[in-house]
């Protein structure tokens, strides 16, 4: 175990470049997955992760050091990570692989660990924030999976975060029926509810400053890491077309469609 | 899935916001109580024109003739043979906002050009007067009666009869909805774009809007539609149907027709389609939102913006902080700029473009030379399109947030983009001179607020009192438009003539211009049936 604070936290959000969620989906042709030539923005609940690292620093100035945003993904997942930056984070970490290329949530996990584990002394990372779920697959499983692979606590589908002197950090969930406290010690995983916060518009001078910060672009060899999808994807449909209503004209008119379907 | 519908809780969409209440739909009115009585309505019945004795009285006779042109039983709801109560053509006496209402005791919902032409053939024959209604969502009272008239719903008319996906020209009819067709558009593959957007996009019908000439979101990038029409199919006042439907962009054969449906707000002819140029959807999209302290700064930004976007920019709104408090307070948006950066003036610019990296680049520059200018105070960028339709939001919100702030008087003026705002100061300089606006609050004028097209240098004036009342509206008229008539303005820049705006036409048409306009509408309607004591009178 890494000695205790007091000493500064350094902040790690893994942020994913995925489908607008404004965008309608469609199936890709081969039906193997669906049309990615649409426009793709931050999964939201990560950006909702940024936010919250963003406002840990500014609510607590002293404990936060740095903020680093991560992200695996084809050359254009760079500008999901200047968002980050405009948003606030300090720098980024961008695994670049080929476009279209499937990295499932245990090889992002492993990525995750991977550099965690490269970092060192003061520059350690001991807080991830990362959103619950991504939503274009959906899997919400990538927390979980890094919490097992670095033997870290978590606190998961948070709705508000407390960090207090002394590593302690309160994590408020919302389960069924109301809210659970959990309070867990730093190093630390936390993976964001969608009521922890709204983040912020990225202004035009910070947007400006981000082309200026520093982004390490690695590849998955450089890590010693191999994203071999485990899984093979055999098919992608759409859910049934929803049969059209229709107008009647007036009551008769109503009754007897309903004594045609056996209604009355 | 389930999280982008959670996702949406957090920022609804821009269009959801925007639906009026549609007058189609006679259950859509949600509540008696909730439309403000005829009396409280700032338009005083002893304002109205007096009732033509020429426009012939509907009896049940008349009714029941009605009922033999329109064979379909919904096609006819009445209250002169009982078959509809009172309360049932309350969504098309009244307008959406509660201020005009008439009593008309008929509505006729045709569904073919053949249907409308028999109704008005009859209506000239039998000297009815007729209000033309699409989605009843005007601003001026144009399209509610003001006495008894027959309401000719246009609703039923909705099908779209063809697109040519190579050229862009659709042939609709004028029921549709603007947000169903845009919608419709979007699909074809590739995508199109109806060269309008407004905020009723989710109620109001093309016909109107060509009826009306509606300007809108997108003017300042894909210009008027007596540009993007290029023709119409019109039932005349006599019954006879024109057939105008033009597919060509170029026809110089003789005088342009078209032109003198588009805007007639139904005075002499009713459009049943269109045939409209419809551009290519552009498939990037940014939209920011600066901070300004002075409309000066609006102006510089407006330049520069211009000079460094120039192609794909496609729109240029602004409005003032009043606004801009009255939709955080009223609308429930959130705080964009922190405290100290908010300004007097925003201004929101939308790119449309079709190559993301082109674009980012125009925008980069753009940035950097407002910031090195220090022209605003700051400025955020849309990072996905939930926050571009937060974004858009805001300035859509206005004027629904303006009104719910009190009694709201809506002017909707044209001039010269650099005195824009200086009608809104006048207008505040004004009622203080009167004692009607106080810095405490307590005088019957709340707050003068100014936003609109600044691309097109339309200005949306609203005086927000505490009551529409006779004293507020004198204060206020004819000083406005004598106001816009010193600056060379128009005072309708889209909302038209209706029946609010025709007394004060002289404020922005030579006498010989409104001479013209009487003969056109005489040669046109000799009966003087069509929509009745409004526009041209």
């Amino acid at each position: 175990m890494r000695p205790t604070l007091p000493r500064l936290v350094n902040i790690l959000v893994p942020v994913k470049r995925s489908i607008d969620y404004a965008v309608k989906i469609r199936v890709a042709s081969d039906g193997k997955g669906v049309d990615t030539t649409v426009k793709h923005s931050m999964n939201p609940f990560d950006e909702i992760a940024v936010e919250e690292a963003i406002r840990q620093r500014e609510k607590n100035g002293k404990l936060v050091k740095s903020i680093t945003a991560l992200s695996i993904g084809p050359p254009k997942a760079v500008d999901t990570i200047r968002t980050a930056l405009a948003m606030g984070a300090d720098a980024g970490i961008h695994i670049t692989v080929p476009e279209s290329s499937v990295v499932e949530p245990i090889a992002v996990a492993n990525a995750i660990k991977k550099i965690i584990d490269r970092s060192e002394g003061e520059n350690k990372f001991d807080l991830v924030i990362l959103g619950k779920q991504a939503i274009d697959d959906d899997s919400g499983s990538t927390g979980g999976m890094l919490a097992g692979l670095l033997g870290w606590g978590q606190g998961t589908f948070a709705s508000k975060v407390a960090i207090a002197d002394g590593g302690k950090v309160e994590v408020t969930r919302e389960i069924d029926g109301g809210l659970e406290i959990v309070e867990g010690k730093l190093p630390l995983i936390v993976t964001t509810d969608l009521r922890l916060n709204e983040p912020r518009y990225a202004s035009l001078p910070n947007i400006m400053k981000a082309k200026k910060k520093k982004i390490e672009t690695l590849k998955p060899e450089d890590l010693g890491l191999d994203f071999t999808p485990r899984f093979e994807t055999i098919s992608v449909s759409e859910p049934a077309k929803r049969q059209g209503g229709g107008k009647v004209e007036s009551v008769d008119e109503l009754v007897a469609k309903l004594k045609d379907a056996g209604v009355l | 899935m389930l999280s982008k519908c959670k996702a949406a809780v957090r920022a609804p969409q821009r269009a959801v916001q925007c639906v009026r209440q549609t007058p189609i739909a006679i259950s859509s009115i949600p509540h008696r109580a909730s439309l403000a009585p005829y009396h409280l309505g700032h338009r005083h019945t002893s304002s109205l024109p007096p009732r033509s004795p020429e426009l012939t009285t509907l009896t049940p006779k008349h009714i029941a003739q009605l009922r033999t042109l329109l064979p379909h039983p919904s096609s006819v709801i009445s209250t002169l043979d009982d078959s509809a109560a009172p309360d049932d053509l309350i969504p098309f006496n009244r307008d959406w906002m509660g201020k005009y209402e008439g009593r008309s005791g008929v509505v006729v919902r045709p569904i073919s050009t053949e249907e409308v032409s028999k109704v008005i053939k009859w209506c000239a024959e039998n000297g009815v007067g007729v209000v033309p209604q699409g989605g009843n969502t005007g601003l001026v009272g144009g399209s509610t009666p003001i006495h008894d008239e027959l309401i000719l719903s246009l609703s039923s008319l909705t099908r779209i009869r063809s697109f040519d996906p190579l050229s862009g020209i659709l042939i609709a009819e004028s029921g549709l909805i603007l947000e169903q067709i845009d919608t419709f558009l979007s699909k074809q593959s590739p995508s199109f774009i109806f060269p309008l957007d407004l905020g009723a996009k989710g109620s109001c019908q093309i016909g109107g809007n060509v009826a009306t000439n509606a300007g809108g979101l997108r003017l300042l990038r894909y210009g008027s539609l007596r540009g993007s029409v290029l023709g119409l199919e019109v039932v005349l006042p006599d019954g006879k149907i024109w057939d105008g439907l033009s597919g060509l962009r170029k026809d110089n054969t003789g005088y342009d027709l078209k032109q003198l449906f588009i805007g007639s707000e139904g005075s002499i002819g009713i459009i049943t389609a269109i045939s409209i140029l419809c551009p290519r959807r552009p498939t990037t999209h940014n939209v920011a939102l600066f901070s300004l302290p002075s409309y000066e700064a609006c102006l510089s930004v407006f330049a520069e913006t211009k000079t460094h976007l120039g192609e794909i920019l496609s729109a240029f709104e602004m409005f003032d902080r009043t606004s801009y408090e009255a939709v955080k307070k009223h609308g429930g948006a959130r705080r964009v700029f922190e405290e100290g950066n908010e300004g007097e003036f925003y201004c929101l610019v939308e790119t449309g473009g079709s190559n993301a990296e082109h674009d980012s680049e125009k925008l980069t520059r753009l940035f950097e030379s407002l910031i090195s200018s220090s022209s605003i105070l700051d400025g955020v960028l849309a990072q996905d399109t939930t926050q571009s339709a937060s974004l858009w939001q805001i300035r859509e919100l206005c004027p629904e947030s303006l009104s719910k702030a009190g009694k709201a008087y809506k002017y909707d003026l044209s001039v010269p983009v650099e005195k824009m705002y200086s009608l809104v100061e006048k207008m505040r300089e004004r009622l203080r001179d009167v004692g009607m606006l106080r810095d405490d609050g307590s005088g019957k004028v709340k707050s003068v607020a100014g936003f609109g097209h600044m691309g097109d240098g339309n200005l949306h004036l609203n005086v927000v009192a505490t009551e529409f009342s006779d004293e507020v509206q004198s204060a206020i008229e004819p000083f406005v438009y004598e106001l816009v008539a010193q600056n060379n303005g128009s005072i309708s820049a889209e909302h038209g003539l209706g029946s609010m705006k025709a007394p004060y036409i002289s404020y922005s048409q030579s006498s010989t211009s409104i001479e013209l306009m009487r003969r056109i509408k005489k040669m046109f309607d000799p009966k003087g049936i069509m929509n009745p004591y409004k526009f041209i009178t």
